[in-house]
């Protein structure tokens, strides 16, 4: 018989090591099924084409998310158009102008940490800084908070991307004697143009399930409404106050809602990979 | 002609630079409005608004306590059973995993990263919470409850929401940026030196236990603070989850409250000044932890990726 040798031990603990990376990955996979089929379950259950064309209900009355898609359709569409010429401006200012200046390092910096803010806090910001001033709860508020939020990340993949370009394009542009605006709109951006889609569409998967800062500034509306100097209805602000309340029929909208985010966030996501398979600035 | 280039040269240059400024007075704005905003409250109760435990709008009596204490031990929760876990799955990724495999994982882990907080939430309190209540309380009571010191932490009855399966919902939800992080900085192990460690006879444990997680050490604990940045910040799952009591209870598997879950439940029915600008004090209160924590963890990535610059 042998003996338990120093060898022995080794590869047991070896066995148990990788042992326990396969569970976990075993078991994080296992929530993400159980989330993933839950939703699905939960949301395709009694799923009807009303939910797209009905009025959020009174309890016990039926009714669908047709004016909750419709403002978050709107807040999504207008912050985004804010934050996409400010970010990518100042992606480009810091990946072709100041490169490697200490003033584009801090705004990196700056960036980042603005990027993972928790963003409740920048819908404290928008109510301090707009909606006390014009005295009301606003869809324009909320447009303003998740532009904020979404701009960080159209910078970061801007300058991300920017930098990748190679700098004899740049070169070539320069010697047939176009000033460095048009090398960058026409050349840089033209070669860059896929990273920085990327980067939009990643800012509006990010904004769309984003409910903490419209909280306290766009709020809800029970009623259709497109006036945006109005609260305004928004599918995370209806979804947090169906599923916090004791209806049932409340809680099944919540859950059709959270439903609908899930697979446009998830389609968004794979939209992303699939049109940026082969390159490693996603992070 | 040439006047016209330089012209619109200098325009774009502007605009661009303008552009990247609004980043930098955002981030003082944020500052400035939360502690103009908490102003009054910053005067009325000191320092002690940090230390006071009470949050009662009636008397108009308000301590941040219980929510930072939440705060800090959802996020220990969830960097206790997140850590190891990451862990595995940046290993199992980068040096077990069949090629390809490798893919397909990678982005249903960052899936996870991109379901929104509130769809958690939902799902914590119409799913989680009562598989918790009925079937891991009670193990956890019958099995850690009898031990001396940490017993104590499971002995209450459960209601389903409560501080500990919030932190393990934020565990989860922390688990792709930790774990993605992780992958990045296992990657850029250089291969010689876990070939020169295979080749002395070392198992692929000892390779990643004495090769690599030493030679990433910096960009680990940069991917575990990163992860508990989001942590700290998480809001509409806690809000869903964790209960919202501002009772300080010992017992995890009662409710409490975060510096995120008062303000998403409490703000927009605040009524009186005071009240409003003691909301604003958790928010400053989170947001000056949350940017140390981040402002740390870019320091670490940073100060990484300037050694590797140096290293090629």
């Amino acid at each position: 018989m042998r003996l338990w040798t120093l060898e022995h031990s080794r590869q047991l603990i070896n066995v148990i090591g990788l042992g326990f990376c396969l569970v976990a990955t075993a078991f994080v996979l296992f929530w993400l099924l159980w989330i993933l089929s839950n939703l699905f379950y939960e949301g395709l259950r009694d799923f009807h084409f009303s939910v797209f064309l009905q009025m959020t209900p009174a309890p016990g009355e039926p009714g669908g998310l047709a004016n909750a898609l419709w403002g978050s359709l709107l807040l999504t569409t207008f912050a985004i158009l804010v934050a996409i010429p400010i970010g990518v401006l100042a992606g480009t200012y810091l990946a072709e102008f100041a490169n490697f200046s200490w003033f584009a390092a801090v705004t990196r910096f700056v960036n980042d940490v603005l990027l993972s803010a928790p963003s409740i806090v920048i819908g404290l910001f928008v109510y301090e800084l707009y909606v006390k001033s014009v005295g009301h709860f606003s869809g324009w508020a909320g447009v303003i908070a998740l532009a904020v939020i979404a701009l960080p990340i159209i910078l970061r993949t801007t300058d991300d991307i920017l930098r990748l370009v190679p700098v004899n394009l740049r070169e070539a542009s320069a010697a047939l004697g176009a000033p460095q605006w048009m090398t960058i709109t026409h050349i840089v951006f033209r070669v860059a143009k896929r990273g920085i889609i990327t980067g939009i569409l990643l800012a509006i998967a990010r904004i769309s399930g984003e409910t903490a800062p419209l909280l306290f500034t766009a709020l809800n509306n029970q009623f259709f409404s497109s006036d945006l100097n109005q609260p305004i209805a928004n599918l995370p602000n209806t979804i947090f106050k169906f599923a916090m309340s004791p209806y049932a029929d409340w809680q099944r909208l919540a859950w059709q809602g959270s439903f609908l985010i899930t697979l446009w966030v998830l389609y968004c996501n794979i939209v992303v990979r699939l049109f940026f398979k082969s390159s490693g600035v996603i992070r | 002609m040439i006047n016209k280039g330089n012209l619109l040269d200098k325009l774009f240059y502007s605009f661009t630079w303008v552009s990247a400024l609004s980043v930098m007075l955002i981030m003082t704005g944020v500052f400035v409005s939360l502690i103009v905003g908490s102003w009054l409250s910053i005067n009325m109760f000191g320092v002690s608004f940090l230390s006071s435990t009470v949050w009662d709008p009636n008397t108009n009596n308000f301590g941040a306590a219980v929510p930072i204490i939440g705060t800090l031990t959802t996020s220990l929760i969830a960097a206790i059973l997140g850590i190891p876990l990451s862990f595995g799955i940046a290993v199992f990724l980068t040096q077990l995993c069949p090629h390809a495999l490798k893919y397909p994982l990678r982005i249903a882990i960052e899936l996870l990263a991109g379901i929104p907080s509130i769809v958690y939430g939902i799902w914590g309190l119409f799913v989680f919470a009562p598989f918790f209540e009925i079937h891991i309380a009670p193990w956890l009571t019958s099995a850690i409850g009898p031990l001396p010191y940490i017993g104590v932490l499971v002995r209450s009855r459960s209601f389903g929401i409560g501080v500990l399966p919030a932190g393990i919902i934020l565990a989860i939800m922390i688990i792709p940026f930790i774990s993605s992080v992780m992958r990045d900085v296992f990657e850029i192990v250089p291969e010689p030196l876990k070939e020169s460690a295979y080749a002395l006879g070392a198992t692929s444990w000892e390779v990643v236990w004495h090769v690599i997680l030493p030679y990433s050490r910096v960009g680990v604990s940069g991917g575990i603070i990163l992860g508990l940045g989001r942590a700290l910040g998480e809001t509409m799952a806690m809000a869903f989850i964790i209960g919202n009591s501002n009772q300080l209870n010992l017992s995890l598997l009662l409710p409490g409250s975060t510096l995120s879950s008062v303000l998403a439940n409490e703000f927009s029915e605040a009524t009186g000044d005071l009240y409003t600008s003691s909301l604003i004090e958790l928010g400053l209160v989170l947001f000056l932890i949350t940017s140390l924590v981040l402002s740390f963890s870019k320091l670490l990535l940073i100060r990484l990726a300037k050694r590797e610059g140096q290293r090629r």
